[in-house]
């Protein structure tokens, strides 16, 4: 059940601080978001607590960079001072160059300093940040309706947390002051060149409009090759899903050397664009470097000349020469992060989209207990609808008194989950009343409301834990004792023991250490161990065979004693003795009555019970 | 992961070629500062601009074979780490096809699914990160210390000294950050297991009021995550710092012993400058491996993933000298005795001792509880698994002795879940039969009642099927994988609960198609319809992995507790007779 959710998903990076180099997203795909400063200013608001912190982080983030930026323009002076004395034939002026290395000497380690404490501080908000913003998932997810789990994708879900949330997570850690950094790296190498020469900056800098025009050109036709391979690996990975899902059926129709032969093709194809995808977007970092090296070169002969003509001093040519090798640096490090940004946003666009859904309606403040509930439920001119046009229940009246069984019947489809729902609430009824020992239902707590009932579900839920746990789920206080005893009565006992570490064994996580009999025989014991007023088994044997349905029945016919009772179930063999049937069809009840009185009445449940048993066949057959 | 390099043998020249090429991309970019130093000391010196011009026309020479080599060496990488990718995924996409139940039960076919794709992606990714960028800075330090000591023995030696220095903190930093990041994944592993748990299990979550509880259990492992997190980050947030101030502190090194070098007349401005530009690139690589290194640690979990699918030896081989499955003349024959077997780690043994035998134009019907061991028998009988004891016979062969293929070449499977595969009507018919033609697989369709909704479909038989059959219903879905099996005209047929989503009319008629169809075949069938196992030739009964009960329907009610019981269950006692 769970499977899906795994498939084909990329699997979620660590929100670690350097995983992702400054070249990840040159010429990828960006994804763009809709209302950029919308999100913006909501993520910032997420950051407020954070501003103080923030703050410091900017300003060793600025020192740290400003100082980094000056120390080319001193390490020159003692450059200049070592060309002057050797030109001159002196000896060189020790102390001045000591003076020099020593003023560096600080501007470095003071450099480094502001740089470790701004990282030091951004990664506590970062991942402070990226925590609150997991809580307030966690605390939404308590609170959405059932309604918004069972019209969206886990795997959709899934992913707003754990990839959206780490996208947003390293960003933070890294992206904003990198780009802080850059920028103001940007202006000061700027500003530093324009003091040495403004003469030799503009010539310097006339490489690069090209560069600008050569990283978009790539990154264009790049774009169209990662799509492809994008797809190519969706191919690969359906494929592989889809094999590895039916490899049972390749097998048993010897179909392995096919499934081989096709999984080489897109295999193929995958290489042949990732390859050509991976090389053109590789091209970047290199013509950058050629771009740079141009610069580099102009500025060795152009600031040369400037030297031999005295305008510029030699010092100043060698800070010059690192300036230009760093500044397209920043420059492409800002483009890869403004795409790292919107995508970002994009994320965070995501999670507030989850964050912004519609809530359940709160408890009502004033709620009223039940502490001793004896099973009367009622239902009062109660209409419900999931899609607003179409009215799926209207005015259903329905009296149930404590200690009855309630069957609902018909084909898949027909709603019978739907009364359910409304009865425990997990969906809120359009209008009418729901009551229970004369209480309407949104009087009480949810989750007193809930406790009353004991559920079995044909999803057999179970969790990673061990068999111990899965079956106290409904109950964590059991003693083990109780727990033993709601596994006997269920029939889970026996095959329990017969695993190997009986009751400690671990369910793994998709509880396939188990068969899908044994979970229900698990879930069963789990209902059982609530000792609920009121019973609702959703298809809960339509997984074991009859054997084991009419041990598991036997077990229920105990246990429903004097409990209200709901049975929903396919087989009509287990509800023949139920007070009340209920028959739906395309979400109507359409019969309602005890099973002689429906047979009586040769409709709907008539045929339905004659189409399962074809019991005048199986008397001929037995002769 | 480095066992799994062995695969990139036939890649071994390339690889020398790519290590060639970027030799000579770091000795390009070690010349400009030398040329560099030649401007300085022989241009500016003598004031010389000829000279000047004519190394800056050799400096864009330069520049130009670097690029050049650059470009050609990113791309052989692209094209080696990606075939590398190719033959891995190869590899372990065959090796997995010869996988029996076991192995897949074993790893996990969700895991099986991600070792296959995202595992190899990481460990390909990272191949092309170490031949693009990390093989880069052993070579640019070996060529920067030959320059260096070209230009200056006695300076070189600063090099030299802070180099090792610099490594050293690397390992250190890296040695702690390791074990931690690993942490850290295993707890992000571990709060997205709780996330999906709570998303599968909502509706028990609010039946049992559990709601805090689990929010709770989600709120730990979001602590958890956090904290580790921020531990790795902060040792992380060293290493920057510290590696810039080694380097920025090793300029000033060169910079004061050069001035007493130059002071002595042993060294000239020109390659002063030269010098710090060395110290700087063979710095930045090495920056540039730690900020790569990173990426390791998990790459290599993903190749161990990897590793342990290649090193999984199936349970099951053909046999070296097989015989034909063609042998012998007999068709439709099985045979069970004495057969014993459990499932792998197991306590107990889900079948005992069980013997039976089947023959053509027999119908054999198997009843008992869940995990009494029915859909057992059809796994052991197709050689999904192999019996601990005892012996199985086909037509009268051992089926160990037969090739897989041709053992699974008569028989055609109907599966309790009922898988199609995306494609169109057609090829998931075809699946049960390579070379069917048209009419067959219409006649296989009509046989299974499945024309009647296939002709509604749009296209047809050429309407495609979603995966795993989604947009069709459970009953149509049922009606295929029944046509899949018919084509195949097999001699034995297995249904295990194949008939369980279809309505009565439906049943009815498939059933008696299928009378006919199979009346020469031996067939085997599991269903929980009492109607059904009643008109079967043969009923086994099957309680707890043992034989409890074989006979026809009259015969059993007579001698079998447990058949009795199973009866009654779904008949009253009157409609029995």
């Amino acid at each position: 059940m769970s499977k899906a959710a795994d498939f084909g998903r990329k699997p979620a990076l660590g929100p670690g601080t350097f995983g992702r180099g400054p070249m990840q997203a040159m010429g990828m795909p960006v994804e763009k978001p809709k209302n950029f400063k919308q999100t913006i200013k909501r993520l910032t608001g997420y950051l407020q607590p954070h501003r103080y912190r923030l703050m410091i982080v900017f300003l060793t983030a600025i020192l740290s960079t400003v100082f980094g930026t000056v120390s080319p323009k001193i390490m020159g002076l003692a450059t200049t001072s070592l060309f002057d004395s050797f030109m001159s034939k002196k000896p060189v002026d020790f102390s001045y160059i000591m003076q020099i290395l020593l003023t560096l000497g600080s501007l470095y380690l003071f450099s480094s300093l502001f740089s470790y404490l701004q990282q030091l501080i951004m990664v506590d908000v970062s991942q402070q940040t990226v925590y609150t913003m997991r809580e307030d998932i966690n605390r939404k997810l308590a609170r959405l309706p059932l309604r918004y789990f069972d019209s969206n994708a886990h795997g959709d879900l899934l992913s707003r947390v754990t990839n959206d949330v780490d996208n947003i997570s390293s960003t933070l850690q890294q992206s904003i002051t990198q780009l802080v950094t850059a920028l103001v790296s940007l202006i000061g190498i700027l500003v530093m060149m324009l003091i040495i020469s403004p003469l030799l900056t503009l010539v310097s800098l006339v490489v690069l409009p090209l560069s600008l025009l050569v990283t978009k050109a790539i990154a264009t036709r790049s774009q169209v090759y990662f799509a492809a391979q994008q797809n190519k690996l969706g191919d690969l990975n359906g494929q592989v899903e889809e094999m590895y899902t039916g490899h049972v059926l390749v097998k048993a129709f010897g179909r392995e050397g096919e499934a081989v032969k096709q999984f080489e093709i897109i295999n193929n194809q995958l290489y042949d664009a990732s390859w050509k995808a991976q090389f053109i977007s590789g091209i970047i970092m290199p013509l950058m470097i050629f771009i740079n090296n141009l610069g580099y070169v102009i500025v060795c002969v152009y600031g040369g000349i400037m030297v031999i003509r005295g305008s510029i001093t030699i010092g100043d040519m060698q800070a010059f020469i690192q300036y230009s090798k760093h500044f397209t640096y920043p420059i492409a490090q800002t483009t890869s992060i403004a795409n790292i940004l919107q995508s970002t946003v994009a994320s965070a666009e995501r999670v507030f989209e989850l964050l912004d859904e519609s809530e359940e309606k709160p408890d009502s403040l004033e709620t009223k207990t039940l502490p001793f509930p004896r099973g009367n439920i009622g239902f009062e001119k109660v209409s419900f609808r999931y899609i607003e046009d179409t009215p799926l229940i209207d005015d259903l009246n329905l009296e149930v008194k404590a200690g009855q069984t309630v069957a609902i019947v018909g084909p898949t489809g027909a709603g019978k989950t739907t009364l359910v729902n409304l009865l425990m609430r997990f969906y809120d009824i359009d209008s009418g009343s729901i009551t229970i020992d004369g209480m309407k239902i949104n009087e009480l707590k949810r989750g007193d409301l809930r406790n009353i009932f004991g559920m079995v579900l044909q999803d057999t839920w179970l969790f990673n834990g061990t068999i111990w746990d899965n079956i106290a789920y409904s109950r964590p206080d059991a003693t083990k004792e109780e727990i033993c005893h709601a596994a006997k009565i269920s029939n889970a006992d026996h095959f329990i023991r017969t695993l190997p570490e009986g009751y400690d064994t671990v369910l793994n996580e998709e509880a396939s250490n188990i068969s899908q009999g044994q979970k229900q025989l698990l879930t069963i014991a789990r209902a059982i161990l609530a000792n609920p007023a009121v019973l609702i088994l959703d298809e809960a044997t339509s997984n074991v065979d009859s054997r084991t349905e009419l041990l598991i029945q036997k077990a229920m016919g105990e246990l429903m004693k004097g409990r209200t009772s709901f049975v929903i179930a396919h087989r009509l063999s287990t509800i023949r003795h139920a007070d009340l049937i209920l028959v739906m069809n395309e979400g109507k009840i359409i019969e309602k009555g005890n099973h002689a009185e429906l047979i009586a009445r040769s409709g709907f449940y008539t045929e339905l019970y004659n189409s399962q048993f074809n019991h005048s066949n199986a008397a001929n057959q037995a002769r | 992961m480095i066992k799994l390099f062995r695969f990139l043998k036939p890649y071994s020249l390339t690889i020398a070629v790519i290590l060639l090429l970027v030799f000579f991309q770091s000795l390009a970019e070690l010349f400009l500062p030398t040329l560099m130093a030649d401007i300085v000391d022989e241009g500016i010196v003598l004031g010389n601009i000829e000279l000047i011009l004519r190394t800056g026309g050799i400096m864009l020479l330069v520049a130009l074979g670097g690029v050049i080599c650059t470009i050609l060496g990113s791309y052989f990488a692209s094209r080696t780490a990606m075939s590398f990718g190719k033959i891995l995924r190869s590899k372990v996409f065959t090796h997995v096809q010869a996988f029996t139940l076991h192995e897949f039960d074993q790893i996990g076919t969700a895991s099986l699914i991600t070792r296959t794709t995202n595992d190899i992606n990481q460990v390909q990714m990272v191949l092309l990160m170490i031949l693009r960028m990390m093989v880069h800075a052993p070579l640019m330090f070996v060529g920067g210390v030959i320059m260096a000591l070209s230009r200056d023995v006695q300076l070189s030696k600063s090099i030299v000294v802070v180099i090792p220095l610099i490594a050293l903190t690397i390992t250190i930093i890296m040695v702690r950050a390791i074990p931690l990041f690993k942490a850290m994944q295993l707890k992000l592993d571990r709060l997205n297991l709780v996330l999906r748990e709570n998303l599968t299990g909502i509706r028990v979550i609010r039946a049992f009021n559990q709601i805090a509880q689990e929010k709770k259990r989600l709120s730990e492992a979001n602590q958890d995550l956090t904290e580790t997190t921020i531990r790795v980050n902060k040792l992380i947030a060293v290493t920057m710092p510290v590696l810039m101030l080694s380097l920025n502190f090793t300029a000033i090194a060169v910079v004061w012993f050069g001035s007493a070098r130059i002071d002595s007349g042993n060294l000239q401005v020109g390659d002063l400058m030269a010098f710090l530009q060395y110290v700087m690139l063979i710095l930045f690589s090495l920056v540039m491996v730690t900020i790569m290194l990173v990426m390791i640690p998990r790459a290599s979990v993903s190749a161990e993933r990897i590793n342990q699918v290649l090193d999984t030896v199936p349970s099951i081989k053909d046999p070296a000298a097989v015989k034909a499955g063609k042998e012998s003349g007999r068709k439709g024959y099985v045979e069970f005795a004495n057969v014993t077997f459990s499932y792998p780690g197991a306590e107990k043994p889900a079948l005992k001792n069980l013997s039976f035998s089947a023959g053509p134009g027999e119908v054999t019907a198997l009843i008992g509880s869940t995990g009494s061991g029915k859909s057992t028998i059809f796994k052991l009988l197709l050689r999904f698994y192999d019996p601990d004891s005892g012996n199985i016979a086909v037509n009268g062969i051992d089926i160990g002795k037969l090739p897989q293929k041709d053992l699974r070449a008569w028989i055609g499977f109907v599966p309790q879940n009922t898988l199609l595969f995306s494609g169109t009507v057609t090829e998931n018919i075809r699946f049960g039969k390579q070379d069917a033609t048209s009419e067959e697989i219409y006649h296989a369709a009509t046989l299974a009642q499945a024309v009647d909704f296939i002709e509604e479909l749009p296209g047809r038989f050429e309407a495609i099927i979603d995966q795993g059959g989604a947009n069709l219903s459970g009953g149509q879905k049922q009606r295929l994988a029944i046509a899949r099996a018919l084509v195949r005209k097999p001699e034995i047929y297995i249904f295990d609960d194949s008939f369980s989503s279809l309505d009565f009319k439906t049943d009815a008629r498939l059933r008696s198609a299928l009378d006919q169809e199979t009346a020469n075949a031996t067939v085997f069938i599991i269903t929980q319809r009492v109607s059904t196992v009643s008109s079967a030739d043969r009923i086994i009964v099957l309680d707890d992995g043992c034989l409890s009960g074989i006979g026809n329907h009259q015969e059993l009610l007579d001698t079998s507790a447990v058949y009795r019981e199973i009866v009654y269950s779904q008949l009253s006692e009157e409609e029995i007779v």
